[in-house]
């Protein structure tokens, strides 16, 4: 150690030349810009080797038919827009490992035979689609046999005015892809806002899918998957997920879908499954459910829905606890007499019981499937009778002398009180604050 | 004529039953706004009264004020007055006292409360129901001369049309579930007033949202102009008839 300072310079040199190295096998970086070498998207990206960025600045770049096949980083900066002018597929990805992100990506025309999208991958592993906005396309985001994907804070706007359920396509469009994390989009405009099929292991969290034709969310052939914190808002005919076991769906606010034929959920052969903590407001129906059995319900908030749930007698062994029903024209209804369902410790806002010994549960039970609603599922123009003075009548006879209602469905120990959710507040607002952090983070 | 209505005003007030009246409606109105916590749920629950005891109390009031203005009608008709304007003349009286009574106790607070369409909705199928039960008490009332007996044929009315109807209606629906009955229920709604005003209410409301294929097909009816028109002019023939024919029976009458 003659000359400790000596050591220090060279161990800076090293450090400093180990960086370099490290950079450069990253990769460089190819500019795209209206003064820059690249002057189009295609070419640049075309050029690019393994590892390489390349980064478009602000501007407008017509162009359709963009395929990546080398693992890269296709970047945009200044926010530019890549109009596809209707000539087809804006970006093909070809390759494993590809980011794409901060663009908008735009005018993709509606063709039956290939199924255009803004992004399209195919057969491809880790891809990331980040921050991109994408408007007036037939498929926004259409991954197939791809896995470990995530689909992030994308933006993606179709346009449905006067258009055909056929002729749109989804927002994003999944199949046989495993693996996925759809995290902060909003989705809206499209045929289906989330379209998953066959895709695994994924978890969709904090997006807001809206104002879509046909659903906001629609899943098949689906298993363990979670759905925590989306939004699911005034979709042609709400959401609707079927043939899928080990589902969780907590913490998601299933709202304004109205219509003849419109539900907050519909659950078709699900089973094994977790719906806990959602909220179902001012939709047709708030759940129907058919085919579909051992599924837990908690802690939910039916409120001004006409019906609260729809129960087909096909569903067996799930389980409603904790629930509030408020507000809602019919809170269960029914279309037969054998039940294997269970209620219990549910608050009922129609619930006329009384507690003697002040333990907050009623001491009659509740059945909350009144006649008028089972003659309404048998014979829909009657409802034209609603609030009738006859209707009640007849409801509250039945409701002394039980006879055609079903005897099993019933809530042994309603609760006389609402469960106050919002208790919970603060404990779902750090859970909400996790899951707005990076998912990395988590 | 005026004179007559106004003699016939005069009588009525005197009575202080149509006051009674007004402060009901008034005290049940704000009473169920206070209570509702929304106005849409005070609008439902005062749908529901509306329904029930505006026609009771204007059909049992009207019947017992022709009887009771029995003599004061001889006296009339003694004098060179057309019977026809005699008997509109007790008509107008009765049910504009009435509806005055009904747009003070019920008009106001949905004023105050939950202004828009639907309250106008409400407050003018009241009106059409006051006129409505008015004409069919005057129509009870000229069939027997009878107190008791008109009195009971009024309440059977009522009853029919607040009650037994839905009860029929249902009945049916249940019976022929088989078919498609959607027009069919629109038809017979239209053959009680009740059931009308209830209907074009409802479908105002957000509830509406909910009755799926059967709501959506009326929304379309009674949402356009033509719909609504139609509709309101249904309550103008449930007032038209029964006044008519009271009117014919009154005039053929030998007093």
């Amino acid at each position: 150690m003659r000359n400790p300072s000596k050591h220090i310079i060279i161990w800076t040199a090293c450090a400093f030349v180990l960086l370099l190295t490290s950079l450069q096998a990253v990769g460089g970086t190819l500019k795209v810009c209206t003064t820059c070498e690249y002057r189009s998207v295609k070419e640049a990206v075309s050029k690019a080797k393994a590892g390489d960025v390349v980064l478009v600045d602000g501007g407008t770049y017509k162009e359709s038919g963009i395929t990546i096949t080398q693992p890269i980083r296709l970047i945009g900066q200044n926010n530019p827009v890549i109009d596809g002018n209707n000539s087809g597929q804006i970006i093909t990805v070809a390759s494993d490992n590809v980011t794409i992100q901060g663009f908008t990506l735009q005018n993709v025309a509606t063709s039956y035979t290939r199924d255009d999208a803004a992004i399209r991958v195919k057969q491809q592993n880790n891809i990331q689609i980040l921050n991109n906005t994408i408007l007036k396309t037939y498929f926004g985001i259409y991954l197939q046999y791809a896995d470990s994907i995530v689909i992030k804070d994308n933006v993606i706007k179709g346009e449905n005015l006067g258009r055909t359920e056929s002729s749109l396509g989804n927002a994003i469009h999944l199949y046989y892809t495993d693996d996925v994390q759809i995290i902060g989009n909003d989705v809206q405009g499209h045929r289906d806002g989330i379209y998953l099929e066959t895709v695994k292991n994924s978890k969709v969290v904090r997006n807001i899918s809206h104002q879509n034709m046909r659903y906001g969310l629609h899943f098949m052939f689906s298993d363990n998957n979670v759905y925590t914190h989306n939004t699911f808002q005034k979709n042609g005919a709400g959401v609707a997920v079927m043939y899928t076991t080990n589902v969780h769906m907590e913490y998601n606010t299933f709202e304004d879908n109205w219509g003849a034929a419109s539900y907050g959920l519909l659950l078709k052969e699900i089973n094994n499954s977790f719906i806990h903590n959602n909220i179902f407001r001012r939709n047709t129906t708030g759940i129907h459910m058919e085919s579909s059995s051992r599924l837990d319900f908690k802690n939910n908030v039916f409120e001004r829905n006409g019906w609260a749930i729809k129960l087909m007698t096909t569903c067996i062994d799930d389980t409603f606890r904790l629930n509030n029903f408020t507000g809602n024209s019919f809170d269960i209804s029914t279309n037969g007499n054998a039940q294997h369902n269970y209620f219990e410790h549910n608050y009922w806002d129609k619930y006329t019981g009384y507690d003697l010994d002040k333990d907050g549960i009623g001491d009659v039970p509740y059945r909350p499937v009144s006649l008028y609603s089972m003659l309404v599922e048998q014979v829909p123009p009657s409802i034209m009778f609603m609030r009738s003075f006859m209707v009640d009548l007849l409801d509250n006879m039945e409701k002394v002398m039980p006879s055609i209602i079903p005897q099993t469905l019933v809530d042994e120990k309603p609760l006389m009180k609402k469960i106050d959710h919002d208790n919970n507040r603060e404990f779902v607002q750090v859970l909400r604050q996790t899951a707005s952090a990076p998912w990395r983070e988590r | 004529m005026n004179k007559i209505i106004k003699y016939v005003l005069y009588d009525i007030l005197r009575s202080k039953i149509v006051v009674a009246y007004t402060l009901f409606l008034l005290l049940l109105s704000i009473g169920l706004f206070n209570l509702g916590g929304s106005p849409d749920k005070g609008l439902l629950s005062l749908l529901n009264l509306v329904l029930l005891t505006v026609p009771l109390i204007s059909i049992v009031f009207a019947t017992t004020h022709f009887y009771n203005s029995y003599e004061f009608m001889e006296l009339l008709v003694s004098q060179p007055i057309r019977r026809s304007k005699i008997f509109l003349s007790e008509y107008l009286g009765v049910s504009l006292s009435l509806s005055a009574a009904f747009l003070i106790g019920v008009g106001i607070p949905v004023l105050l409360f939950a202004p828009g369409a639907t309250g106008l909705y409400l407050v003018l199928t009241g009106l059409f129901i006051t006129f409505i039960f008015v004409a069919l008490a005057f129509l009870a009332s000229v069939i027997t001369r009878d107190k008791a007996k008109g009195i009971g044929i009024a309440l059977m009315l009522w009853f029919y049309f607040a009650l037994i109807y839905d009860g029929i209606v249902l009945f049916i629906l249940y019976s022929f579930g088989d078919y498609p009955l959607e027009y069919a229920t629109l038809a017979l709604t239209a053959l009680n007033p009740v059931d009308l005003g209830r209907v074009m209410v409802l479908l105002n409301l957000d509830v509406s949202a909910m009755m799926g294929y059967t709501g959506a097909l009326y929304k379309s009816i009674f949402g356009s102009a033509w719909g609504v028109g139609i509709a309101f002019l249904v309550l103008v023939l449930w007032v038209m008839v029964p006044l008519l024919l009271s009117r014919r029976a009154f005039i053929r009458r030998d007093l």
